[in-house]
């Protein structure tokens, strides 16, 4: 299990290098097993690629094979992460690094608005679901509700509407 | 120590409730490390989220810089560790009896609505992060533009991250 950490290490995307790792390359999983993992993964809390991770690891070789997995994605880029905290801790001031990291921020907050874009927009397709979405978005933004408090409210709502419209 | 504690209870919380990924919790995040326990300011919130953001690794990595800012070495781990535990542990539990109702009506119900309240939280963490991030209308402007870059576009979001890091640069 120590060369899981091998393949997973991408910029931006873990996710397809994961798949590319535990379906092509190893042969760990098939297609299929791996899309009903990764599915479950998503409907649970937490980043799905290290839930996948941690259950896939799990399932080979316990829990020392779910921390040996959780290990390898999350090591490198860790210490890569911490090295980059403090570089900015030391250098975030100064007048030409606060410019291009001003830049940096406004672009991932743009990336981010696109990237929920993309899963908002399939989501709107029906009228409860932009409700539920709209609810959300007014809960966290204009009431500024607690994140619990927010899915306590929103959940059962979503979940009563996704079963009536379900045969 | 009673910071790596606190830092310990608010990311473990995250985990548990951290639908639709880590990003979705970045308003919750924000809400307690800016203005509940002030750790840093909006603007450094939305610079590290962007530097977890351009660095190789998934989205948790959000926790590990916000906690190497707050308490270093130990700091990062001990966040990264409590933003990942709660949930694997639960994923690691669940997922045989989830797996075993593939296709089952309750599981398609549950996934149908999840992905609204995903879309929901993902949308106010952007709003959230554009509120930190622009400052003027140079940043509106680069937010706008990648937000259309990623939309529309299949651009490797690390080009967009990095022509919005030189616009900032040299314009500013």
């Amino acid at each position: 299990m120590g060369f899981f950490q091998a393949g997973i290490m991408g910029f931006g995307g873990v996710l397809p290098m994961a798949r590319r790792m535990v379906v092509d390359d190893r042969r760990w999983m098939s297609q299929h097993e791996f899309n009903e993992l990764f599915a479950v993964c998503q409907s649970l809390p937490g980043a799905n690629i290290t839930n996948f991770a941690a259950v896939f690891g799990m399932r080979h070789r316990g829990v020392t094979g779910a921390a040996v997995a959780l290990a390898g994605l999350l090591g490198a880029p860790m210490a890569i992460v911490m090295a980059l905290a403090g570089l900015y801790a030391r250098y975030g001031a100064l007048a030409p690094v606060r410019h291009a990291l001003a830049g940096l921020a406004a672009a991932a907050a743009g990336l981010l608005l696109g990237t929920a874009g993309r899963i908002a927009a399939p989501a709107c397709k029906s009228l409860s679901n932009v409700a539920v979405a709209v609810l959300v978005l007014a809960m966290v933004l204009l009431l500024h509700l607690s994140l619990p408090l927010t899915m306590l409210l929103a959940l059962p709502l979503a979940l009563l509407l996704a079963s009536r419209a379900m045969p | 120590m009673s910071l790596l504690l606190q830092l310990a209870a608010l990311f473990a919380k995250l985990s548990i409730l951290a639908v639709g990924g880590a990003s979705a919790t970045v308003p919750e995040m924000a809400r307690e490390a800016v203005r509940t326990h002030h750790w840093l300011t909006p603007a450094q919130f939305a610079q590290l989220y962007a530097i977890s953001n351009a660095a190789p690794g998934p989205n948790v990595l959000i926790s590990t810089i916000l906690g190497a800012h707050v308490a270093g070495v130990a700091g990062g781990i001990v966040a990264t560790m409590a933003m990942v535990a709660p949930s694997c542990v639960l994923a690691v539990l669940v997922s045989r009896g989830l797996e075993r109702h593939a296709g089952a009506r309750w599981r398609r119900v549950l996934q149908a609505a999840l992905l609204p309240i995903t879309a929901g939280l993902l949308l106010s963490a952007a709003c959230v992060l554009a509120r930190q991030a622009d400052t003027g209308w140079l940043t509106a402007a680069i937010t706008l533009a990648c937000a259309a870059g990623a939309y529309r576009t299949r651009l490797h979001p690390l080009l967009l991250l990095a022509g919005g890091a030189a616009l900032g640069f040299f314009i500013f």
